[in-house]
């Protein structure tokens, strides 16, 4: 529990200086928000003044970050120039957006990873493993906005699957199992090239982290005692491969909202990815800020989850 | 061949092997080149039942690979091997259960030989739950009968292998090894890593349980000197071969083979080198 306290301390300690980070750098980029607007004829200069003075985006840096901290305790994350909304109120549901699309695709690709990358491993230099590992080698040397792109053409030329968006048209009209199908239709797309981007990274480390542990001599120990091949991979050595595998799923669930936003973007799914590319083309600064520190919310916790399922999981990790 | 292993050969071996052969392929990625190694070529050989017999050579030679198809935990690629009547060198893992218990291997102390999530008592019961001879808490007080057997103190039955010492985890291993009443203890540099009065005391663990067990051992090391003081035969292995197979006291005194002579002379520098280090330490 002391361990915990101490990790979330430094949690907080993180997002704070990730958060002056973010200030520093934005102010030292050129231009903002309202300067767009000096460039339309139909707004005075003094409606802009006024406009910079009511935003606070006359005052020094300092204060600036201080009453974005004050709205931060109130829980408003800032005020977006564009939507003319608090920040607040605008990312949950596209974070809702993007975690539906992030889980399915993590899910499904660690589903697949697992088994693939364990029989790889078992079959280790036979003809099923190199062709895993070409296989592999393939995915890994494609983008995954060509993935993105490739899905999206063979959906549009099929007709197979909706070609973006969250859902149909009509989809008020429908029923709670017609709404499910028509979610899991628009997800196959972005969820598919995200699986097939993610997947090579995932079978080849749990591939390596099996080899390593099947060449280990308690496995031939277990193997001399007669235990059955499946219960030997599944039960001894995918245990004892699982501590660097703990740690990149740690990773996944830190990249759950910033591992999507260029799929998301290409595809046209509504979360944070489309509104984090607008914002940050309109200078919309808070917002911006707003999604990077969410991000860095859920990389923490990503780290956090990961170090105390390697304290469950493994009892040397414990003694220490 | 000795006379003695000629011997040997009349009454019936404990495990024999003939002809056995193993050779590994590597390939690489996408090419057609292969390189192909010939662990085990042909080898002849016999272990006396309730005697202990030495496996030598230099690192490279064979030993291991010898162990692993011995133990069944590699399949050789031709020859056969005999092992209480039976031929055993083409049989699928369903019909290997059988001889699975029969045939143990103790590995050298590293910190993959046992199994570093389990508890020293969940290693020891790991081979009985697996054969299904126990269950419940007959386990548990069979393990720690078993730690006190191989001079562990039950109380280290709930540390892991990283929380002892490598003695301590050489005698948990012996513990595990024996849990099944093997007839063949295969010992794969089990002795190396340990320091000598460690390595004293295993010997001794080792012996005591020959006599009260009648167990076989292949012991398998590149120490001459420890194969000196406790083997009845030896066999020495060079270049996926058996070059010489005889009593101790016959390879010692008489060896036959250049790579014997080669061996025993490098024990022989060795040991004067200890002897003079020794000495200057002294002064």
């Amino acid at each position: 529990m002391r361990y915990l306290m101490r990790r979330s301390f430094h949690g907080v300690l993180l997002l704070v200086a990730v958060s002056v980070l973010c200030f520093l750098f934005s102010d030292l980029a050129p231009g903002s928000f309202l300067d767009e607007m000096k460039l339309n004829p139909q707004i005075s200069p003094q409606t802009s003044t006024a406009l910079r003075a009511q935003y606070g985006l006359d005052q020094p840096l300092a204060v600036r970050y201080l009453r974005w901290v004050e709205s931060v305790t109130h829980g408003e994350w800032g005020y977006s120039f564009a939507y003319n909304l608090p920040v607040s109120s605008l990312l949950p549901i596209r974070a809702r957006n993007t975690l539906a699309l992030t889980l399915a695709a993590t899910v499904l690709a660690w589903a697949i990873a697992i088994p693939l990358g364990i029989w790889s491993a078992y079959r280790n230099g036979r003809w099923e493993d190199r062709f895993t590992m070409g296989a592999t080698s393939f995915l890994l040397s494609v983008p995954e906005l060509v993935f993105a792109i490739g899905l999206l053409f063979l959906a549009v030329r099929t007709h197979a699957l909706p070609a973006g968006g969250m859902q149909s048209l009509d989809a008020e009209r429908f029923g709670l199992w017609q709404k499910t199908v028509d979610l899991g239709r628009h997800l196959a797309v972005p969820v598919t090239a995200l699986v097939l981007a993610s997947l090579p990274i995932l079978v080849r480390h749990v591939r390596a982290s099996m080899i390593e542990v099947l060449d280990m001599p308690f496995i031939s120990a277990a193997r001399g005692c007669g235990i059955g091949e499946a219960k030997l991979l599944l039960t001894y050595a995918f245990p004892a491969a699982a501590n660097p595998l703990i740690s990149l799923f740690g990773l996944s669930v830190a990249g759950l909202l910033s591992g999507s936003l260029l799929v998301e973007a290409i595809t046209g799914w509504p979360g944070l990815g489309p509104l984090l590319l607008e914002a940050a083309m309109s200078r919309d600064l808070y917002i911006v800020i707003g999604i990077v520190m969410l991000s860095t919310i859920f990389t923490i916790a990503g780290t956090l989850l990961a170090d105390v399922m390697l304290v469950v999981a493994d009892p040397r990790v414990r003694a220490e | 061949m000795g006379p003695e292993v000629a011997r040997m050969a009349t009454s019936p071996a404990l495990l024999e092997t003939r002809g056995l052969s193993k050779r590994f392929v590597i390939r690489r990625l996408f090419l057609r080149e292969q390189t192909v190694i010939d662990a085990l070529k042909h080898v002849d050989f016999q272990i006396a039942p309730q005697r202990i017999t030495a496996l030598v050579g230099e690192s490279g030679s064979g030993k291991s690979t010898l162990a692993g198809c011995l133990a069944r935990l590699e399949r050789p690629d031709e020859g056969e091997i005999w092992f209480q009547g039976d031929e055993i060198s083409r049989w699928n893992e369903q019909q290997l259960r059988s001889v699975r218990p029969k045939l143990q291997m103790v590995f050298q102390d590293s910190p993959g030989a046992l199994n570093p999530r389990l508890s020293a008592a969940q290693i020891i019961t790991e081979p009985l739950e697996v054969q299904r001879r126990e269950r419940g808490s007959s386990l548990r007080a069979h393990a720690c009968e078993l730690m006190e057997e191989v001079g562990l103190s039950a109380n280290l039955s709930a540390r892991t292998p990283l929380q002892l010492s490598g003695g301590q985890r050489q005698r948990l291993a012996i513990a595990r090894a024996i849990a099944l009443r093997p007839a063949l203890l295969i010992l794969d540099e089990s002795l190396s890593g340990l320091d000598l009065s460690t390595q004293a005391q295993i010997v001794n663990l080792l012996l005591d349980l020959q006599s009260t067990y009648g167990l076989t051992y292949l012991l398998i090391s590149h120490d001459l000197s420890l194969v000196g003081q406790v083997a009845d035969f030896v066999a020495v292995m060079h270049d996926g071969q058996i070059v010489e197979h005889g009593k101790r006291t016959q390879i010692f005194t008489a060896p036959q083979h250049d790579h014997t002579r080669s061996l025993l002379a490098f024990r022989r520098r060795l040991d004067a080198d200890r002897q003079a280090a020794s000495a200057g330490g002294r002064l």
